[in-house]
């Protein structure tokens, strides 16, 4: 090859790197190679050093959830065809995927009660932002109003972007679980947000928050957990602008949090101010066979570079795919399985953990999620670590993210634990608060 | 009548559905039943999701796959996009239940493991890079040039200097990424152009430097390599012009793949780079995304970093430090794309410190070879020695023929390739960016050139042959303009 090229070595194609600039061979300070069976070794040592939720039974929430995953989601994902694909630039060789994000669309859009949906977010907490600043461009106000029953780390999000483009965020302290007083939201205000189930678990009104946003003139936008909506009043149903969402409890390991999944949908008037990308039907040029292809290109960074509605240039396909697998598979019926179980498993948590000498510290209805007063002033991350001990992963101390909640506990029950395992916690908890 | 390849139209999963079919052994509660109404208050009815068996499940999805092309159908020599093989067993390591089971919430005290391993991610990229800090807390290349620049708004805030720098400064050949972070992290942009060899324009950059304009630039933005696919020899130069006026310089490290183990951007001069883990170091990139951005940072920006930072403690234990006050903030909820940080761990621990260097060597050999081996019917836009990736154009064809780089990227497709890139970078005419990868053998080189040679040959005497491509595909050229003004974004129920 180096004939071919003329040239005698490999260095001398180098030869415009400045001499000081090149690294001496065996200059750098890595770790020696490892061939592949240490490899998988030294992975699996490390790996062993984390307590996995196998391990342990998990209540752990907060935005990421413990879900069954069908045995289908994996296999789809792991095809090279699809793992190893670039973006679908050429649509007549990435038919296969540009047919599955129209279905991902299709399944979102349908679930959150929307008129569409794009192909998909980094994550939950960005897509918030993201809708955040899409409302800024379509409103050009610059203020951001955020219930403080959204997740504390999507908020923290929120206010980095917010900084760098220099809006500024208001955040609606929460009274009894929910989005407290709206009077807070003015003529400035771009957009009002609210969770739903907020992170607290707690079903907001969404008419209420509706309202309080068309009298300010601001959309609204709802961060909603797609499998309470199989059973909820979807938001696009109570004239939500954008629904945005993660989609990791559709399908995806958890993962220490990454990579999940955005979800986005909206009103069909925003769609020309949506960020990222969004797969569309067509047909052929010269001929008549429908197809798909990404679409509204012109609102991306590489044509409108400055000017584009987004920096963004991925989506989550992988995940996305994962979701569109996820949903096919467990299909209307078994959604709806998953959601009702997670409600009857909420529920029979409840008054477990009550007759164990918790306390219900809101009165609000709850999907999947809920927060117990420990008795006593017990300090909730002490209980979490006791009941760690035994192999019981209680939920989240509320104490870090709202400091007068420092004896809570967020409790998520979903449709992986059985009735022998809520007894059991209830009655390791009595143990450790007798 | 279809223009591609006669096979069905495969079916929208929503069409296949049945009343009462199932996917999965859907989950069985076994807690006493609840009234929902009174459970949840309102509950909806209607839920239009797909009702389908589960192998019609799997065939549906099994026979799109196979419209799709990845890096395992076949060469994909995209440019910009390091399409390289992704290991196999970056895919087991990263599903192991003790990495693919952590909840980020879960206490810190649990996860030594990851944070471990976190850390000897940033402490590898570092030193590959020449930075001192890493953060691994973006979630994709755009969102770690976005991440960079606000560290760079926080460091001329806290000097002073956050109204006065305004400005960012973006080469004409720079991807389309770097002015819409700009724009994102409210700057504004200004263009600088390339000189005749492919170079950044000195004279020109010195006068936006000048006076008063240059104490409103923030940073300039420079991919090196740069999109050209050359070095950019006046790098150190470049980086001491900026300096001088109190301005950052940012590297985008979209073309990593042509400096790891043989030369440093911390070295060069840049105070703060991304990298793509997803290009250089063979995440997969699934479809278009999950990307996986991380970035390096020299110690003056180092307070600013995304909050938390992992690092050593005193006792070399890997940990995460909360307390930085300093900080811009999160810039995503947890700890970024971990599962992608362990395949990317994975490859770094393959390679080692013995074989780093081929990574970088190996891609530069091939490109060179190719555009060798094309360089007289398809001749580079710069006649220097390329690195990773080389840029030809195909003007001549336009102006003879008629053909553009996009016809003769249609007509790859009938030979079975995936095209390069066409009409980028923006300033050289016709475009055609060809990115071997170093995993790719020199038969399957000579095979794309002979392919590519054969096109251009088709190109002058059965021009038609491209206008038409691809003929060989599940559908021809489809009608872009079409599906904007007839959007149609959703399968909806009748």
């Amino acid at each position: 090859m180096l004939a071919a090229i003329g040239a005698k070595s490999i260095d001398e194609l180098f030869r415009e790197i400045p001499d000081s600039l090149r690294i001496k061979p065996g200059a750098l300070n890595l770790p020696p190679a490892l061939d592949e069976g240490r490899l998988m070794d030294h992975l699996v040592e490390l790996s062993r050093r984390n307590v996995n939720l196998t391990q342990v039974t998990s209540y752990l929430g907060a935005g990421i959830y413990d879900r069954f995953i069908p045995a289908t989601v994996g296999a789809v994902i792991s095809r090279g065809e699809f793992l190893t694909a670039y973006t679908p630039y050429q649509p007549e060789l990435s038919q296969g995927y540009l047919q599955t994000i129209y279905e991902f669309q299709s399944m979102i859009a349908e679930l959150f009660g929307c008129d569409l949906a794009n192909a998909s977010m980094y994550d939950g907490a960005t897509a918030m932002a993201e809708a955040a600043i899409m409302a800024h461009s379509v409103n050009g106000r610059g203020r951001i109003a955020v219930s403080g029953a959204v997740h504390p780390h999507y908020r923290r999000v929120l206010e980095t972007y917010c900084w760098s483009m220099s809006l500024q965020v208001d955040t609606l302290p929460p009274a009894n679980g929910l989005t407290g007083n709206l009077t807070g939201i003015g003529p400035d205000t771009a957009c009002l947000i609210v969770g739903y189930p907020n992170f607290f678990g707690a079903i907001e009104d969404l008419s209420e928050a509706r309202e309080a946003a068309t009298a300010a003139g601001a959309l609204l936008v709802v961060v909603a957990d797609p499998v309470a909506c199989a059973l909820l009043k979807p938001p696009g149903h109570f004239g939500a602008d954008v629904v945005v969402g993660e989609g990791q409890p559709l399908g995806v390991s958890m993962g220490l949090g990454g990579p999940v999944v955005g979800l986005f949908a909206c009103k069909t008037e925003h769609v020309r101010r949506i960020p990222g990308r969004i797969v569309g039907r067509t047909k052929e040029a010269h001929g008549e066979r429908p197809g798909y292809v990404m679409t509204l290109r012109t609102r991306e960074q590489d044509i409108r570079r400055e000017k584009a509605t987004s920096n963004i240039c991925t989506n989550e396909a992988l995940m996305a795919l994962a979701n569109t697998v996820y949903l096919a598979a467990m299909g209307k019926n078994g959604l709806r399985a998953v959601a009702e179980t997670t409600v009857r498993n909420t529920q029979y948590a409840m008054r477990a953990l009550g007759a164990a000498g918790a306390s219900l510290k809101f009165s609000a209805k709850v999907f999947g999620e809920f927060v117990v007063a420990l008795p006593n002033g017990r300090d909730a991350a002490e209980v979490r670590d006791r009941l760690l001990e035994k192999g019981i992963l209680a939920g989240l101390p509320l104490g870090p993210y709202y400091p007068e909640l420092r004896t809570c506990l967020l409790v998520a029950v979903t449709e992986r634990r059985t009735k022998a395992q809520i007894d059991e916690y209830a009655a390791a908890l009595g143990e450790v608060l007798a | 009548m279809s223009v591609g390849k006669q096979v069905p139209e495969p079916a929208l999963i929503f069409e296949r559905s049945r009343p009462g079919r199932v996917g999965c052994n859907v989950p069985v509660a076994d807690t006493p039943e609840v009234d929902l109404a009174i459970a949840l208050g309102e509950v909806r009815d209607e839920l239009h999701l797909p009702e389908i068996g589960e192998l019609e499940l799997l065939r549906h999805f099994t026979n799109l796959s196979h419209l799709n092309y990845g890096i395992e159908t076949g060469f994909y020599p995209l440019g910009s996009c390091t399409m390289k093989y992704n290991p196999k067993i970056n895919e087991r390591t990263a599903a192991l239940p003790g990495f693919a089971m952590l909840h980020p919430m879960q206490p810190e005290s649990t996860l030594d493991g990851a944070f471990e391993l976190l850390v000897r991610v940033q402490e590898i990229l570092a030193e590959l890079t020449g930075f001192s800090d890493v953060s691994l807390q973006p979630l994709a290349g755009a969102h770690g040039e976005m991440t960079c620049l606000m560290l760079v708004k926080a460091y001329h805030e806290a000097r002073g200097e956050g109204a006065q720098r305004h400005t960012v400064l973006v080469p004409d050949s720079a991807h389309g990424t770097n002015p819409a972070s700009a724009a994102r992290c409210g700057y504004e942009v200004k263009s600088i152009p390339t000189d005749p060899h492919g170079n950044t324009d000195l004279a020109e950059l010195a006068k936006a430097l000048e006076g008063d304009a240059g104490r409103a630039v923030a940073v300039l933005m420079l991919t090196n390599p740069s999109t050209l696919g050359l070095f950019e020899p006046n790098i150190v130069r470049i980086c001491e012009m900026l300096h001088a006026v109190g301005g950052q310089v940012f590297c985008d490290g979209a073309n990593m793949n042509a400096m790891v183990g043989t030369t440093r951007p911390g070295d060069h001069g840049f105070d703060c780079m991304h990298l793509n883990l997803h290009k250089t170091f063979s995440t997969p990139h699934g479809g278009g995304g999950p990307g996986c951005g991380a970035i390096g940072l020299k110690p003056h920006l180092s307070p600013y970093q995304p909050s938390p930072v992992l690092l050593r403690n005193g006792e070399g234990k890997a940990m995460a430090d909360h307390s930085r006050p300093q900080s811009i903030g999160r810039v995503s909820p947890f700890f970024g794309q971990f599962l992608m940080e362990v395949r990317a761990y994975t490859y770094l621990m393959a390679y080692g410190r013995e074989k780093i260097a081929d990574i970088s060597r190996h891609s530069v050999l091939n490109a060179n070879y190719v555009q060798e081996r094309l360089r007289d019917v398809l001749p580079p836009a710069h006649d220097r020695p390329c690195m990773h990736e080389c840029v030809l154009t195909a003007e001549k064809y336009k102006r003879e023929h008629g053909i553009r780089a996009l016809d003769i990227s249609k007509r790859l497709m009938d030979y079975g390739f995936h095209p390069p890139t066409n009409y980028f970078p923006l300033i050289v005419p016709e475009a055609m960016m060809i990115e071997p990868t170093e995993t790719e053998t020199k038969e399957t080189l000579d095979e794309f050139c002979d392919a590519m040679r054969s096109i251009l040959r088709e190109a002058v005497e059965q021009p038609d042959l491209l206008h038409n491509a691809p003929v060989s595909q599940v559908v021809g050229r489809l009608d872009e303009t079409a599906a904007v003004k007839t959007l149609d974004v959703r399968w909806k129920p009748v």
